[in-house]
């Protein structure tokens, strides 16, 4: 644990863009150290429902709440982890982690967390290693490194293995796993993948497609760290969340992109 | 050779190896070539004079012109026109570069001053500076002041444009990670935008040495006792080709060496390219 307890709630969120809704009265609580994941249809919102929850972008209406307890060393409450890395690619793999300490911690004390990190997430060796020299599943790690050096309290994860290849999002989502167990953070994962849903989520919603509302919260009570994605209960979940969303992704995928 | 491009014909045989299709469009730096080429053009020029195929009295060949050179640095009057050159350059240049660096970020940055701040760039960017130089010389006087004006005014208007577009070209989810990881405007700025602008800065700067040289030479054609311009002026207001052509050769020099330093610095500064 990584000492934070934050509960997150959303509160009748309505959101549009120009004249286009996007979200249509959206309550939703991700509940101290749980993972909730958001799944929908392409275009339902669920990268702005989290961008909302982050704080980075401003709901037309409603109101999102943070309650709970941020440890001493919680140098960023609710943290992102993007789906494009977010890296600056001018800073190497350390220096990505170290910028989101600069100027909060002595150098000392930055550099051995930089160190903690980098070895829990596998990346000891390419410290000094430039983002461009690494594979997108190394990137997504420094990414994750970059999030978890700040002891956050909550983590917010767009899409963050949908760059990948298949290979690389199995390995990745077991240390997501792993790591998001262990440190006992609060976390909102979007997906649409569903096997990413039922590997890492305590809940999942499922948003309808645009405007999206929350069409239901399945609970998947078991600990994550010991789920297999080819267990038969988890493979009934994730065919009932597809049943769910199956007529919503159809209509969705024929609808005109708005940009 | 079978031609696998041309499927209009209809039901034809095909058989032999896949020809390879993928040559040209990838141009290397071939070592050496550039110094060789120039040479060439040189040891050209001076056999065509040595030959007299070229009329010496209105083109010097290359000997004459380093025997100019040689006496012009022999006799001090070659570092005392470069030192006035350089000092004006160097004043003018950063002038225009730090007021244009810091509205390009702010144009690049600002809602409020984008609009207006590119309408009156784009509105003095296009008038030639040469034909400003008597109304900074009414403005400033014909001493220092007119011609770092003009190189100042010269240099700023395109280190504008080039820091905005590369602001701009920083991608805004790396500002957005910045907000989100919490990090403090004046950080986002130091840490992530300049940065992120770097490359553009840098390739403007290209530019803007080029256009301050070209400034230089014209504002010390115009009252300047000293200065490379001044002294490529008085050669040939005297039919003297050696000495105008040795400043020529100086102001090509002053050129190469600024385009050097920029590319070290280029080196420094972008090696995560």
């Amino acid at each position: 644990m990584n000492g934070s307890s934050v509960r997150l709630s959303v509160c009748g969120v309505v959101h549009r863009y120009d004249s286009l809704p996007v979200l249509d009265g959206i309550d939703l609580v991700a509940e101290a150290g749980r993972v909730l994941v958001l799944i929908g249809p392409s275009g339902c919102g669920k990268s702005t429902l989290l961008g909302i929850m982050g704080g980075l972008i401003a709901p037309t209406a409603g109101t999102v709440r943070m309650a709970g307890h941020v440890a001493p060393d919680c140098l960023n409450p609710l943290t992102p982890v993007f789906q494009d890395f977010a890296l600056l690619p001018w800073r190497s793999v350390a220096g990505n982690v170290s910028l989101v300490l600069e100027g909060r911690l002595p150098r000392r004390e930055r550099a051995a967390r930089v160190a903690e990190v980098l070895a829990l997430t596998g990346l000891s060796e390419f410290a000094r290693a430039w983002p461009k020299q690494l594979s997108g599943g190394m990137r997504q790690r420094v990414g994750i490194a970059r999030a978890l050096a700040v002891r956050p309290a909550c983590l917010l994860m767009d899409e963050p293995l949908s760059a990948l290849d298949a290979q690389t999002r199995a390995l990745l989502l077991d240390e997501f796993a792993g790591l998001i167990e262990r440190a006992g953070t609060t976390t909102v994962y979007v997906t649409h993948n569903l096997q990413e849903a039922v590997r890492l989520g305590h809940r999942v919603a499922v948003l309808s497609r645009r405007p999206g509302r929350v069409r239901d919260v399945m609970e998947i009570d078991r600990p994550i760290g010991g789920r297999d994605v080819s267990d038969l209960g988890l493979l009934a979940i994730e065919r009932q969340l597809w049943e769910m969303i199956r007529g919503d992704a159809a209509a969705a995928e024929r609808e005109p992109i708005h940009a | 050779m079978p031609d696998v491009n041309s499927p209009g014909t209809p039901g034809h045989d095909i058989a032999g190896p896949v020809p390879f299709r993928a040559r040209g469009f990838t141009p290397r730096t071939v070592p050496g070539a550039a110094l060789a080429t120039l040479l060439g053009i040189v040891a050209l020029w001076q056999a065509g004079a040595s030959a007299g195929l070229i009329a010496t009295q209105f083109l010097p060949p290359p000997a004459s012109i380093l025997r100019a050179l040689y006496q012009l640095a022999a006799s001090g009057e070659l570092w005392r026109h470069l030192g006035a050159s350089l000092q004006r350059l160097a004043v003018g240049w950063t002038l225009g570069t730090v007021c244009g660096v810091a509205l390009g970020f702010a144009v690049g940055l600002s809602s409020w001053l984008r609009s207006p701040g590119m309408a009156v760039v784009s509105a003095l960017f296009p008038i030639p500076k040469i034909a400003l130089v008597p109304l900074f010389i009414i403005w400033f006087g014909i001493g220092e002041g007119s011609k770092v004006a003009t190189l100042a005014f010269g240099v700023f208007f395109p280190t504008v444009i080039n820091t905005a577009a590369g602001v701009d070209a920083v991608s805004r989810n790396l500002m957005r990670m910045g907000q989100a990881f919490g990090l403090s405007r004046a950080a986002i700025l130091c840490k992530i935008v300049l940065p992120g602008a770097l490359p553009a800065i840098l390739s403007g700067f290209r530019v803007t040495t080029g256009i301050a040289i070209i400034l230089l030479v014209a504002a010390e054609m115009i009252g300047a006792e000293r200065g490379i311009g001044a002294f490529v002026l008085q050669a040939g207001n005297l039919y003297d080709t050696d000495n105008l052509l040795a400043g020529i050769v100086v102001l090509s020099l002053l050129g190469l060496l600024v385009a050097w330093a920029l590319g070290q610095l280029e080196r420094a500064l972008l090696g995560w390219r």
